[in-house]
C-alpha cells in the first residue's frame, strides 16, 4: 500500500506499460471520497468516553485513533454520519460542509 | 487532548479493506467487507462476481482491498472458488481460505446452481452472501432475496413485490454444509466470531450477512447500522447457525420482540403500505420466527 | 508405445502426457468416455490432478478459470450444448489471459436434438478470443493437446482442440503415445508471470473503464497474432522429439494443384479419396486442410491457394444468412490476392449426415464445369 499522500490514479499512456493480464497495480487511495461530503462529522473530544463505537461502525475506515481518541480522516470520510448517530453521548455532530 | 483510558475496540485494529472505495455513504456492504476481512487475515482470496463490490473495490488499475481478488462471472462465484481452491492446492497452497462473495442476486438467484453444486460436493470454500435485498448494482430491481411489500424500480407501489424473500438459509441447511450462519453488520462482534469459525472448518460454509442499503432502500445513510440492529430485534432476520444442516443455534434471543412497524418506517422502499400489507408481512416474521424456535430447540 | 484407441481418449491421454493439474467437466455425448477415462486417471494416480465434478458446463469453465489463474494447468472437454452454456465463460477465460485447454467434439446444435457431428458449436464461438484446432486423426489429437497447452502458456491464450463426434470421437486408430519424460522436456511446467495468491495480492479482471479496455484488447489481438509462427516453430521442435510436425495446414498435393479442396477435420482425409481419382484421371487437384482456424493462418492459406485456378471450400456448418464460414474466410484470406481466384463454397454434411467421397465427386464435378459458382452456397447432399 503506498502511503496516502502518495496515492496516484494511475492511467497508462500505451498498451506497452499495461500488463498482459487485467489486474490492479496500484491502491483507491487516490481516490479523496471526502469530496463526496455535504456533512462533516465533528467530534468534542471532551466528551468522548472512548468507547470506539464511531471507529468500529465507519463504513469507509475514515475513523482511526490516535492518543486514545478517534479522528476523523477528512480525505476519505464520506459524511454518511453513522459515526453522529451511533455515538452513544452523542459527542460527534454533524455539520453543514462549507465548500 | 488526553485521556488515561485506552479506546476500547471490540475488533482488531488491523484493516485489509481500504479507503477511497467506491461504496455509497453508509454503505452495509462496505462494513460487511471490512468485518469479514479483519477475521479472515491476509492469507484469503476473494472470488468476486458482479454485484456492488464488484465497483466498490476500485475501477482498474486499482483495488482498495489488501488481499487478492478475482472478479468473476455474476453466475460462477461458487465454482470459480472452487477452481481456485483446487488449483491453489496443486501449487502447494493450502493454507489460503478461498471466499466467494457475493451479493443477494448473486446468490438467491443467478448463482445458485453453481452454489448448491459447490456444496453438494461440500468444496472446501467460504461463501458469503451479502444481502441488500435486491438488485442494487443495476439500479434497485426486485431479486428473490427482496422482501415482501418492498419497492423497487421492477417492482413499482402499485405492484409492489407480493412474494416473501426466499429462505436461502434453509436451502443451504438442505445441502447440510458444515457451517452456516447468519450475521449482521450491526454485530460486528458476532460477525467477526462467525467468519473465524467459518475459517477454521473445513468444507462448504455460508455467511448470510444482512448490509442495509441507504440507496436502494430509500433510508437515510445514518441510519444504516440501526436498521442492521432492528431487524434482528424484531426478529425478521434473526441470528443463527446451523451445523450439518440439523444442529440449529440462536444466538441472540429475543425476549421483548419488537414489531416492525418502527423498522419499515425508516424505508421508503416500504413508505406505500398499507395496515393490511404490514400485518402480512407481520405475520410472515411471527411464522419465520416461531418455526427458527422450534428448529432451536429440537436441536 | 503404440495403442489403439478412441479419438475421446487420445484427448484423456494428452491432457495426462501434458499433466493437467485440474480438471473440471460435466458430462455429455459425445465427450464422455474423455472424461471417463481421465477419472480413472486420477483415481489410479497415473495423473495427479484435482477432477471436479461440476453440475454444469458453465461451472466447468468457471472451475478452471479459477483454478488458471492459481497457476494450475487446467482441462476441461465438452461439446455442443455444453460448449455453448460455456459461452460467456470462454470470453472470461481469454479476456483473463488464461491459457485454458478444451477438447471440443463437434456435435451439432439442437434443436432438433443431435448427436452427430458439423461444426456450428465451435465455430459459434469464433471470436471469443479462443485458438481453434480442428484434428482428423486420433493420433493429431493427442499431439494437439500438448502442443495447445504449449503455444497458449506461452502466450497466455485458450485453445480449443477440436475433434469431430463419433466419426473421430469414437472411431479407433492406432496412436503412438509419446514418451512422458519427452513430453515434459517439450512442455515444462506452467509458469505464469501473475497469478492469484495472498504473496502478491492483484485483483483482476476490475471495472475497466474506455480509458484502458481498447488496449487490453489490443493486446490480446497482437498476441493472437503471434501464434501462427509459434505454432511452426513449437511444431518442428515436436516434430524433433517426436517425429510428427504438427503446422498450421496440412496439405495435399497442393504444389501444382489447379483446383483445391479446402477442408477442415475428418473430411480432410475423404477429400484426398477424390483428390488421388481425379490424379489419377490427369486432373491437378489437391486438398488443403485447415487445422488451424483461429487465428486464421492468413499467410500459409494465401501462399498455398494463390497458386491454383480454382477453389473449393467444403463447409460443415453454416452461418444463416450469409455462406459456409470456412469459405467466407478463405474468400477474406484471398482478397486483394494475384489473380481473382473463384472460391466455390460448398456446405454439406450438417447434423452429422455423412460426407463420402462421392459428395467430393459431386464438388469436384460442379467446380469443373463452372467457371465461376452460380450461388454463395452449393448445397451438396441436401433433399431441396
Amino acid at each position: 500500500m503506498p502511503k496516502k499522500k502518495d496515492a496516484k490514479k494511475i492511467v497508462f499512456q500505451s498498451a506497452d506499460e499495461m500488463p498482459m493480464m487485467p489486474m490492479s497495480i496500484g491502491s483507491m487511495l487516490y481516490n479523496k471520497t471526502g469530496s463526496w461530503r455535504n456533512i462533516r462529522p465533528e467530534i468534542r473530544l471532551e466528551d468522548c468516553i472512548q468507547c470506539g463505537i464511531c471507529w468500529k461502525f465507519c463504513p469507509d475506515m475514515s475513523i482511526g485513533i490516535e492518543n486514545e481518541l478517534p479522528v476523523v480522516d477528512y480525505d476519505y470520510c464520506k459524511g454518511c454520519g453513522i459515526c453522529a448517530e451511533e455515538c452513544p453521548v452523542k459527542c460527534i455532530v454533524m455539520v453543514e460542509e462549507r465548500k | 487532548m488526553k485521556k488515561e483510558k485506552k479506546m476500547t475496540l471490540t475488533l482488531p485494529v488491523e484493516e485489509y479493506a481500504g479507503s477511497g472505495n467506491l461504496a455509497c455513504q453508509g454503505c452495509g456492504a462496505g462494513l460487511a467487507m471490512r468485518y469479514f476481512l479483519k477475521a479472515m487475515g491476509p492469507r484469503t482470496v476473494l472470488c468476486i462476481p458482479a454485484c456492488c463490490w464488484a465497483v466498490i473495490d476500485g475501477p482498474y488499475p486499482h483495488s482498495s482491498l489488501s488481499v487478492p481478488i478475482y472478479h468473476c462471472a455474476f453466475e460462477a462465484a461458487a465454482s470459480t472458488a472452487t477452481g481456485v481452491k483446487a488449483g491453489l492446492e496443486m501449487v502447494g497452497d493450502d493454507k489460503t481460505t478461498v471466499v466467494a462473495w457475493a451479493g443477494d442476486g448473486g446468490t438467491f438467484d443467478i448463482g445458485l446452481q453453481a452454489l448448491s453444486g459447490a456444496a453438494e460436493r461440500n468444496d472446501d470454500i467460504l461463501y458469503v452472501c451479502y444481502d441488500n435485498e435486491a438488485y442494487m448494482n443495476t439500479g434497485i430491481q426486485r431479486s428473490s432475496a427482496t422482501p415482501y411489500g418492498a419497492w423497487t424500480t421492477t417492482t413499482p407501489v402499485k405492484f409492489f413485490k407480493n412474494q416473501p424473500k426466499k429462505d436461502i438459509n434453509a436451502i443451504m441447511a438442505a445441502h447440510r454444509i458444515p457451517y452456516q450462519a447468519t450475521a449482521s453488520i450491526s454485530y460486528p462482534e458476532d460477525l467477526f466470531k462467525k467468519a473465524k469459525k467459518a475459517k477454521g472448518v473445513k468444507g462448504t460454509r455460508f455467511l448470510h450477512i444482512y448490509a442495509p442499503c441507504p440507496t436502494g432502500w430509500k433510508s437515510r445513510p445514518e441510519d444504516a447500522v440501526k436498521l442492521g440492529r432492528m431487524v434482528i430485534q424484531n426478529c425478521i432476520f434473526p441470528l443463527y447457525e446451523i451445523e450439518y444442516g440439523e444442529k440449529y443455534t440462536l444466538n441472540i434471543k429475543v425476549k421483548d420482540k419488537k414489531p416492525i412497524n418502527d423498522y419499515l418506517k425508516l424505508q421508503g422502499r416500504f413508505r406505500h403500505l398499507k395496515p393490511d400489507d404490514i400485518q402480512i408481512m407481520q405475520e410472515e416474521v411471527d411464522r419465520n420466527w416461531a418455526r427458527l424456535l422450534k428448529k432451536c430447540e429440537a436441536s | 508405445m503404440k495403442k489403439v484407441m478412441m479419438g475421446n481418449h487420445a484427448l484423456s491421454y494428452g491432457a495426462m502426457l501434458s499433466r493437467a493439474q485440474v480438471i473440471a467437466a460435466y458430462p455429455i455425448t459425445p465427450q464422455t468416455q474423455v472424461v471417463e477415462l481421465l477419472s480413472e486417471m486420477c483415481a489410479d494416480k497415473t495423473l495427479n490432478a484435482k477432477f471436479i465434478k461440476v453440475e454444469s458446463e458453465h461451472s466447468a469453465m468457471a472451475a478452471c478459470i479459477g483454478a488458471s489463474i492459481t497457476g494450475a494447468r487446467t482441462f476441461t472437454a465438452t461439446s455442443a450444448q455444453g460448449l455453448a452454456l460455456m459461452h460467456e465463460l470462454l470470453h472470461w477465460a481469454s479476456g483473463g489471459r488464461l491459457p485454458v485447454v478444451m477438447g471440443n467434439i463437434n456435435r451439432s446444435m439442437a434443436p432438433g436434438w443431435s448427436i452427430w457431428t458439423d461444426q456450428n458449436d465451435s465455430l459459434s464461438e469464433r471470436d471469443t478470443g479462443w485458438m481453434q484446432f480442428y484434428c482428423a486423426s486420433n493420433q493429431e489429437v493427442l499431439d494437439t493437446v500438448i502442443q495447445a497447452f504449449k503455444v497458449s502458456e506461452t502466450l497466455a491464450i485458450p485453445s480449443m482442440v477440436i475433434l469431430d463426434a463419433f466419426t473421430l470421437s469414437h472411431t479407433y486408430e492406432v496412436v503412438d503415445i509419446p514418451d512422458k519424460a519427452k513430453v515434459d522436456e517439450y512442455l515444462p511446467p506452467f509458469k505464469p508471470p501473475y497469478r492469484l495468491t495472498p504473496d502478491d495480492p492483484h485483483a483482476f479482471n476490475g471495472l475497466t473503464s474506455p480509458e484502458h479496455y481498447f488496449e487490453l484488447r489490443y493486446k490480446l489481438q497482437k498476441d493472437m497474432e503471434k501464434v501462427p509462427a509459434l505454432i511452426e516453430e513449437t511444431g518442428r521442435e515436436y516434430e524433433k522429439l517426436f517425429g510428427r510436425y504438427l503446422g498450421l495446414v496440412d496439405d495435399y498435393l497442393c504444389d501444382d494443384a489447379e483446383i483445391i479442396l479446402v477442408t477442415s477435420g475428418t473430411a480432410g482425409y475423404t477429400a484426398r479419396v477424390a483428390v488421388d481419382e481425379l490424379r489419377g484421371s490427369g486432373v491437378k487437384a489437391g486438398n488443403l486442410r485447415m487445422k488451424v482456424f483461429r487465428p486464421f493462418p492468413f499467410e500459409v492459406v494465401q501462399r498455398i491457394l494463390k497458386r491454383a485456378k480454382k477453389v473449393a471450400v467444403v463447409d460443415r456448418n453454416i452461418s444463416y444468412g450469409h455462406h459456409g464460414i470456412f469459405a467466407q474466410e478463405v474468400k477474406s484470406a484471398l482478397y486483394g490476392q494475384a489473380g481473382d481466384i473463384p472460391v466455390f463454397g460448398f456446405i454439406a454434411g450438417l447434423g452429422g449426415r455423412d460426407i463420402t467421397p462421392a459428395s467430393f465427386r459431386e464438388v469436384v464435378d460442379y467446380t469443373l464445369s463452372h467457371d465461376i459458382p452460380e450461388d454463395n452456397i452449393l448445397w451438396i447432399g441436401v433433399k431441396k
